[in-house]
């Protein structure tokens, strides 16, 4: 097996929360590992709180982590001071396409240059003409028409600004990208479009996708396999039919059988009941779903389990998988 | 926004309300004044004459004269240049200063915006006036002191505007976007962000106008600043609010209508401009 | 047997500085006794509007052009302000999106269900507390004595929806509306509310209309599902008839593009085209212009109901 193209060692992200005297922390992403392949497309899911989001902002280096190692095509970039890797080369090769469009373009700039920052920034390219070239290129390939690339924001429709999104993060040609909820503010049909447009666009680019979503529907269709998180810890990898034919975790049973799914009209489903326990100053010793598991033994709360290896690409973190 | 865009919003926004259209119609006048005051001024400011001290208007002065028979008219035109002036080079200065700490302050936090918010407090304590007086002591007393002591009251005001506006924006996605697009703090800064703020910092800069010349108007008028013979409508008050008793009205309501039009006429032009700024953008 | 509710013809407009905004035109719906009946459409469909309107919570500048709101035995579009208010709240409920938002933020959990109770059921004074936390049991908010007590932005947002839940059934209304009750809500959270939803409703023998843009969700949680696009319903059919043969042209888009256990990215379809400027000139029928299946006869007034199943009705002259 080749080199992954991104590994994530025992990464973790504390927050201090409430008077700097109690010294409270909130474990936001607590003991992460996880590997992305050369051209792989890997699905984060789980709920609010989860930390899914830190851990795509620690990834895409918008913050740094409190301890652990990030290393990206065999260079350790949590070694790198962030001013520096602003400037790196690397800091094209991972990029992101943010959550709400309406917020991720720049209300004053033009939709080319939203594109066109970028190249200039990241890959040095001076010339109108080739930045012009550049741009153009990035917006065909997102299906954007020529005529809106001199229009602002606010005279794009949701869909037509979900694509700027996207042209800006491919035109510096990444090799990773980060896709943080990318359709859930626009419409089913829009969403369709969308999809398939960045499904279109691995195949075309070979670029490895981190597809961080709240919707498991969607994260099915992209992604070969997914990570699970509940309370800034991994509790479950899988390749994606696996995780949704035959989930060992509790949570992730929970998560799929949450999945509104008319076929099962009028049945009693698995359902977990309260809510999450609260992620400041978690008991290290205590599995974070006990409580709100249906199953639970004593271990549970003497032994935090750890990930373990079920069989091909599959771990559970939990004493019952 | 386009170019034809603004045009367009402009004509909206202007003709609609005739009121905006009137301010921006005097405020021309004034700075017609400031530049040409000595050019349109039908007598010369200085000149005085004893003869034809403190007459009421005339065909002759249609402002009438003041108690050293100098041409109230003339001086009031000319006067223009001073005021405005002093007026705006103080909003200018605090206006950047304090978008730059501001700016500062509310993107970085921290420890920068702790101390800056301590500065901004401590010059929020005093009064225009006692501060004034205190530079002007410790400094001399100039015109240039007195903009100096006007921009200095005047920067905690938008110091907190940008602070909060910049705050707002930078957990936006597009600034994100940006500091994923290789662009340093400062860069994000001056490029993303603060474009899309000094809209409505400009709003507040004219509608802070007419403070900016009531307070120089006023630190002239207590004696700090400019001194006669200089001609600015704050010392024509003072030097005409003797009169108020004796009766030559003339020689202080002239001035102060003037002030009076200014303030009113900037103001004006700042609920215009927050108009054409603000629900348009949203269409 | 007389529905529940009955929407007729309802044709409603807004007049905005840059025109007249169609936003209904002759929407007919019914809600029968204890059925839960889905609205679903994307946004601009009208579908909000139509559920406000029924409530009377409606813009002040819409105007009702034309229709019906029966409710119970009472005319809504007629009834004096007076009659409307005895009835919200008490025979006819809503729940919103947001819920945290929804609630009044610096006004304690309990005394906001107690408000509730105090306006429209006959209970002493000294029983109302009682009675509110018997309420919030009823919706399973753990700990609910000590909950009575606390405001809403102590809860997370599946508790507060629980207690507008809690809020909208505790004078046991007749019908309950749901405004996106669970957009914005973790799916394992929306799962519990709908299911909540989903109880009350049979066990209290109550109608409920549940707009969503969720199909998905619409097919797992209602007996009947209506169609709405761009101020029309469209459709509206059984559940199962609904999904397995669908009938308009829009309904079959809408189910192929949702994503789905069983699709995949290819097998995903989008609808061509925008939805309609409601307000600017618009053909009969709305999909008209993006409609793969559109003849000539499309284009004449007016836009017929076709009976295609067992209650199974499409405003379409050439249904699939």
């Amino acid at each position: 097996m080749s080199t992954p193209l991104l590994e994530v060692h025992n990464l973790i992200k504390l927050y201090p929360v409430g008077s700097r005297r109690k010294g409270a922390l909130l474990h936001a992403v607590d003991d992460v590992d996880l590997t992305i392949g050369e051209g792989e497309s890997v699905g984060l899911v789980g709920e609010s709180g989860c930390g899914k989001s830190t851990l795509a902002r620690l990834l895409a280096q918008l913050i740094e982590p409190s301890s652990g190692r990030i290393v990206f095509d065999g260079r350790e970039l949590t070694s790198i001071a962030p001013a520096r890797f602003v400037r790196s080369r690397d800091r094209a090769r991972i990029q992101v396409v943010f959550q709400d469009p309406t917020e991720s373009l720049n209300p004053s700039f033009r939709v080319f240059d939203s594109i066109a920052d970028p190249l200039r920034r990241l890959l040095g390219v001076r010339g109108a003409p080739e930045l012009d070239r550049r741009v153009r290129h990035a917006a065909e390939l997102v299906g954007l028409p020529d005529e809106l690339i001199m229009r602002y924001p606010h005279q794009l429709s949701g869909g037509q600004r979900a694509r700027v999104g996207i042209a800006r993060a491919i035109a510096v040609e990444p090799s990773l990208l980060i896709l943080d909820e990318p359709t859930s503010a626009l419409d089913v049909s829009v969403q369709a479009v969308i999809l398939r447009l960045l499904a279109d666009l691995r195949t075309r680019l070979g670029m490895s996708y981190l597809f961080v979503s709240h919707d498991l529907n969607v994260v099915r269709l992209l992604c070969e396999r997914i990570v699970v998180m509940y309370l800034g810890r991994v509790v479950e990898v899988a390749p994606t039919e696996t995780l949704f034919t035959a989930p060992s975790h509790p949570y992730t049973r929970a998560l799929i059988a949450a999945i509104p799914d008319p076929a099962r009209r009028g049945e009693q489903r698995l359902r977990l009941e309260g809510s999450p326990k609260s992620p400041i100053d978690p008991d290290p010793n205590a599995c974070r779903l006990h409580g709100r598991c249906p199953l639970g033994t004593d271990r549970c709360v003497t032994a935090s389990p750890l990930l373990r290896h079920l069989g091909d690409v599959h771990y559970a973190a939990c004493h019952f998988a | 926004m386009t170019f034809a865009t603004l045009v367009q919003n402009t004509r909206y926004a202007f003709g609609e309300n005739r009121l905006t259209l009137a301010a921006v119609v005097i405020l021309a006048l004034l700075l017609l004044c400031a530049m040409f005051g000595s050019l349109i001024a039908p007598h010369d400011p200085l000149a005085t004459d004893g003869a034809v001290r403190l007459t009421a208007p005339s065909a002759a002065h249609w402002f009438g004269t003041d108690a050293l028979g100098r041409d109230i008219l003339s001086r009031v035109i000319v006067a223009a240049r001073l005021d405005l002036g002093m007026a705006v080079s103080a909003v200018a200065l605090s206006f950047v200063v304090g978008l730059a700490l501001g700016a500062i302050a509310g993107y970085f936090g921290g420890w920068s915006e702790r101390v800056l918010g301590r500065v901004m407090d401590t010059i929020m304590a005093f009064p225009l006036f006692v501060l004034a007086m205190g530079i002007v002591a410790a400094l001399g007393n100039n015109v240039l002191n007195v903009i100096l002591a006007t921009m200095i009251i005047n920067l905690p005001f938008y110091y907190r505007f940008a602070r909060g506006e910049v705050n707002v924006r930078r957990e936006m996605g597009y600034v994100e976007a940006a500091r994923m697009g290789g662009n340093g703090p400062f860069a994000v800064l001056l490029h993303h962000i603060v474009p899309n703020i000094l809209p409505p910092m400009m709003v507040q800069a004219s509608l802070n106008m007419g403070w900016a010349i009531l307070n120089a108007a006023g630190l002239s008028f207590i004696g700090l600043g400019v001194r006669a013979p200089t001609p600015e409508w704050g010392i024509m008050v003072s030097e005409g609010a003797s009169n108020i008793i004796s009766g030559e009205w003339w020689t202080f309501v002239f001035p102060g209508m003037a002030l009076v039009l200014a303030v009113f006429s900037f103001n004006l032009l700042g609920d215009g401009l927050r108009d054409l700024l603000d629900p348009r953008r949203h269409t | 047997m007389t529905a529940q509710l009955s929407i007729e013809g309802l044709s409603l407009v807004f007049r905005t500085r840059h025109g007249t905004v169609k936003a209904l035109e002759n929407v007919s719906l019914s809600v029968e006794r204890g059925e839960i009946v889905g609205v679903v459409g994307e946004s601009g469909s009208g579908k909000s509007v139509m559920a406000y309107t029924v409530m009377g919570l409606h813009d002040p500048a819409a105007r009702i052009e034309s229709g019906h709101i029966a409710f119970g035995g009472t005319d809504m579009l007629q009834a004096s302000p007076a009659e409307r208010d005895a009835i919200r709240g008490r025979e006819l409920a809503m729940i919103f999106q947001s819920p945290r938002t929804a609630l009044n933020p610096i006004r304690k959990v309990g005394l906001q269900i107690e408000d509730v109770l105090r306006r429209h059921a006959a209970i002493r004074s000294a029983d109302l507390q009682r009675h509110a936390v018997q309420a919030l049991a009823r919706v399973r908010i753990p700990d609910a004595e000590r909950r009575y007590h606390a405001y809403p932005f102590e809860l997370s947002g599946g508790m507060c929806q629980r207690v507008m839940i809690a809020m909208a059934l505790a004078c046991s209304p007749s019908m309950l509306i749901a405004d996106e009750p669970t957009t914005g809500l973790d799916v394992t959270t929306q799962a519990v509310i709908m299911d909540l939803i989903r109880e009350m409703s049979r066990s209290h023998r109550m109608s409920t209309l549940l707009i969503t843009h969720d199909l998905s969700l619409a097919g797992e949680y209602c007996d009947r599902i209506a169609v709405m696009h761009a101020g029309h319903v469209v459709e509206i059919a059984p559940t199962e008839a609904l999904l397995r043969s669908p009938a308009h042209p829009y309904t079959k888009q809408l189910l192929a593009a949702t994503p789905n256990p069983r699709s995949t990215v290819s097998a995903l379809t989008s609808i061509p085209g925008q939805l309609p400027d409601l307000r600017g000139e618009l053909p009969v029928c709305r999909f008209s212009r993006r409609c793969e299946r559109v003849q000539t006869i499309c284009g004449e007034a007016p836009l017929p109901w076709t009976n295609v199943a067992a209650n199974h009705f499409v405003r379409c002259r050439v249904p699939l």
